[in-house]
């Protein structure tokens, strides 16, 4: 177990190592950051000193040099653009994004999970078919386009749910959260149901594919047999089983919903850091950016971890020595 | 009301929010204005970016000693007036009896601690330098003060105009205790800080005991909506009173909506081409077959002849949807420093062609432009546009439009010897000056790095005749023989072709119906600009 722990340590340093080259030398390829920086009407003096300044003037293997020195030291940069340092940046965006990532994950639970098993149970029936009509839609329309739709909906042409932003926040353990006021819950309803909308598809689907096989399998027959309720069949005894596959999926889910959640962000104007990353990309942040790319990385090898031993402890067949991809 | 009970009983139905929803974002009240703006901000710091948002933002909480009223002329602002007293020395007196929002009193002092700090913002990515830089201040009693220079300065009054003026007390503030709302109450202007939160909103208040008009505003709510479609949802749901820079697909459907007042100005932005005058052999232009050929754009009348063959009206008309006015200089002709002179360039194709094949082209050339992608209204559609004019003229061009981080890197110093890259580029200038004399020097001047001449010059022109016209303006004090200097290079380097301009974008705002707003010509979204209808 510890070594499988050290182990997974190692590979994602590594991980993390090679995405930092790739991303710092990357934003370099794009261009000088110095020109998306400086106002156009600055002479070429100005425009030298505040690349100076940036340590910008330096060759870029320099600048990587200086960067590692830092990070080894736990400075990943200031903004370029913000004069802040990157790190604080992404931390103080991201409650936002994370409160967003959550409903939307309650949501495709709430919501896919019933209509799943609905769907599996009852593979023939109308409702059925229909359900598994709307999730390719779920799953073939653009994100952008359904946001949009959902704002002229619900925002312009009902007036039910505010357009965009985050409603009223409170504070709680020093972090902000707008998920304990009414207006918060108003103003995530309609961005984390955008974003959830393919999760849902997902779980619908896996549910489905998992409940239409579960109900054939012998143990189900016996507890029909044995004269318990449809209820607990359903309930206790093929739920349990197709859980497995959706937690191990949607807990994988959860960092793309974090890390990528830029397009929702954007169409809503949610205040997370999704946006701060679309915006650092547009600039050029290069500190930014990297900051970013490190933290989205970290988080998705610790999901990956969690998952590993969560799904050891629910299935005892699984053993971690061998988990090693 | 109505929308609260309404919203209760749906959001059960659809199964949308697991809560009651006992009440809706209260309506806002009489005394507030809600304001959709479409870039963020980088700082609260008014000396950290000379950015437009932050600007923007800045002058309503920290007023600059002059302001620029809608049309962008000079106003009395902090300052109560100002005169050269020579060649090389301003005098500027202060206005009396104006108090800072912690309430002591504004002197002289103030002003110095802001030089002070203006150009010396550590990290600052575009910092205000170059408008306090080289210039000597002397204090002459505790509402006046005098400015000399080196060298004849007749934007003085106009470097003053950029930047917020801070109380002394402020002037160690740093930006990260700017944004933290330290130092909040080191302004005079007619709001003051309320709330800032990064990325999302800034909240200014009203200032009671403002020296001018009181602000009508109790409190002006600014929200960052970066994409344009939903700025514009977010007016018609009501979540805004009025946003900033409409996109042109949606303009003409919101003036036709009796519940959204629409207003447009023409603005300090111009769309041009600029184009590779310094190489013999430009890299994106050949003969048709691909051999190499000298670089045409360096003859007088092929660059007319691409000129006649843009179709300005047309592009005005069909891609900017009526939201850009045609252009035959650098700034329309109401600002200062521009040319009365200079006619409309008008669309003629025959007369193209004739002077094409004067020019030994008869057959035309292939060549290839380029543009950024998203970085100036329209700006891709503009451009394969003109593509397709130039081929009517037997230009065979391609089009390249790039993401602007790597087009303004590359065309600015892509090539070899950081010279730039390409031969034939769209570029947008807006001059946030109000006159002619920035965008002169920036892209006409010939590029000097010493001299801190043509910066901007991305085809690399260079006429004696227009730069000698440049500097005698720029030397030139008196304002009405300034402008004529000015109008007369702005003509040298129109009439040359030294870039080609297409046209000037229109800004333009979007309110809801119960407010109005004063449409201004350097895209700032002031809460003062805002009143009830």
């Amino acid at each position: 177990m510890l070594a499988f722990i050290l182990r997974r340590l190692a590979q994602s340093s590594f991980v993390i190592g090679a995405m930092l080259v790739i991303v710092f030398f990357g934003v370099n390829v794009v261009g000088d950051p110095i020109w998306m920086l400086v106002s156009p009407d600055m002479n070429q003096e100005q425009i030298a000193e505040t690349a100076r300044q940036l340590g910008l003037d330096r060759p870029i293997w320099e600048q990587f040099a200086i960067f590692l020195k830092n990070a080894a030291q736990g400075d990943l940069g200031r903004s370029f653009v913000h004069g802040e340092s990157a790190i604080t940046l992404i931390l103080s965006r991201m409650p936002a994004t994370l409160e967003l990532a959550f409903v939307a994950l309650a949501m495709a639970i709430v919501i896919g999970l019933p209509l799943g098993l609905y769907a599996g149970l009852k593979p023939d029936s109308r409702i059925s078919r229909a359900i598994m009509a709307l999730s390719i839609l779920g799953f073939s329309l653009p994100t952008f386009w359904v946001g949009l739709m959902l704002i002229l909906t619900f925002a312009v042409a009902l007036g039910w749910l505010p357009a965009t932003g985050r409603g009223e926040t409170v504070s709680i353990l020093g972090v902000e959260t707008s998920l304990l006021t009414i207006d918060g819950w108003q103003h995530v309803a309609l961005p984390a149901l955008n974003l959830a909308l393919l999760k849902i598809s997902l779980v619908i689907r896996l549910a489905r594919a998992g409940a239409r096989e579960a109900a054939l399998m012998d143990y189900v027959k016996f507890a029909r047999a044995k004269g318990l309720s449809q209820r607990r069949i359903i309930g206790v005894h093929i739920l349990k089983n197709i859980m497995i596959p959706i937690v191990t999926v949607l807990g994988l889910e959860f960092g793309s919903l974090v890390a990528f959640s830029v397009v929702t962000e954007t169409i809503f104007a949610w205040p997370g850091m999704g946006r701060l990353l679309l915006e650092a990309i547009t600039r050029l942040d290069r500190p930014v950016i990297v900051a970013y790319v490190m933290v989205v990385v970290v988080l998705f090898v610790t999901i990956n971890l969690l998952v590993d031993l969560v799904y050891s402890a629910l299935d005892p067949r699984v053993r971690l020595t061998e988990a090693t991809t | 009301m109505q929308r609260f009970s309404t919203i209760g009983r749906r959001a059960f139905q659809v199964g949308l929010i697991t809560l009651p929803a006992l009440g809706f974002a209260a309506a806002a009240s009489a005394q507030e204005v809600r304001i959709g703006i479409s870039a963020e901000l980088s700082a609260m710091d008014p000396h950290y970016h000379n950015l437009t948002p932050n600007n923007m933002i800045a002058q309503q909480i920290y007023e600059p000693l002059v302001g620029q009223d809608v049309t962008q002329k000079l106003t009395p602002l902090l300052a109560e007036s100002w005169k050269a007293i020579d060649d090389t020395t301003w005098e500027f007196k202060l206005r009396k009896n104006v108090k800072f929002h912690d309430g002591s009193p504004f002197t002289v002092d103030d002003v110095l601690a802001t030089f002070q700090r203006a150009p010396n913002v550590p990290k600052s990515p575009s910092s205000f330098g170059a408008y306090v830089r080289g210039k000597e201040f002397s204090k002459v009693d505790d509402h006046t003060f005098r400015v000399k220079t080196a060298a004849p300065a007749p934007l003085v009054p106009t470097d003053f105009s950029t930047f917020g003026v801070i109380s002394a007390k402020c002037k160690d503030t740093t930006t990260e205790e700017f944004n933290a709302g330290k130092c909040a109450a080191g302004g005079t202007g007619p709001y003051k800080h309320g709330e800032y939160v990064a990325g999302d909103r800034v909240v200014l208040t009203r200032n009671d005991s403002y020296w001018g008009a009181k602000p009508i505003w109790a409190t002006a709510r600014f929200r960052i909506i970066t994409s344009s479609p939903t700025r514009v949802a977010a007016l018609l749901a009501g979540d805004v009173d009025v946003i900033e820079n409409v996109p042109t697909t949606d303009v003409a459907r919101l003036k036709a909506d009796p519940k959204i007042n629409v207003a447009s100005t023409v603005s300090n932005r111009v769309i041009y081409f600029h184009m590779d005058h310094f190489r013999e052999n430009s890299p994106f232009i050949t003969a048709k077959d691909g051999s190499p050929i000298k670089n045409p754009l360096r003859d007088l009348r092929v660059r007319q002849a691409l000129s006649m063959a843009i179709n300005r009206p047309g592009i005005v008309d069909r891609i900017m949807e009526k939201e850009a006015i045609p252009a035959n200089q650098l700034l329309p002709d109401q600002f200062f420093g521009t040319s009365k002179k200079l006619k409309p360039i008008a669309f003629d194709l025959n007369g193209a062609k004739k002077l094409l094949t004067e020019a030994g082209y008869p057959n035309g050339f292939k060549m290839k432009m380029h543009g950024p992608n998203g970085r100036y209204l329209n700006d891709t559609k503009i451009i394969e546009a003109v593509a397709q004019m130039f081929s009517r003229l037997g230009i065979d061009t391609e089009v390249e439009t790039l993401p602007a981080g790597n087009f303004f890197s590359r065309a600015s110093q892509g090539a070899p010897g950081n010279l730039p890259e390409f031969s034939f580029i769209l570029v947008g200038w807006g001059a946030g000056t109000g006159e002619s004399s920035d965008s002169l020097k920036a892209l006409l001047a010939t590029f000097d790095r010493e001299k801190g001449m043509g910066a901007t010059n991305r085809g690399r022109y260079s006429n004696p005749a227009f730069d000698a016209k440049l500097v005698e303006a720029l030397r030139t004090v008196d304002d009405a023989k300034r402008d004529l200097a000015l109008a007369a290079a702005m003509e040298i380097g129109m009439n040359d072709l030294g870039l080609i301009p297409v046209h000037y974008q229109l800004n333009t705002w979007a309110t809801r119906k119960g407010f109005k707003f004063e449409a201004r010509t350097n895209e700032y979204t002031l809460a003062t600009s805002i009143s009830k209808e």
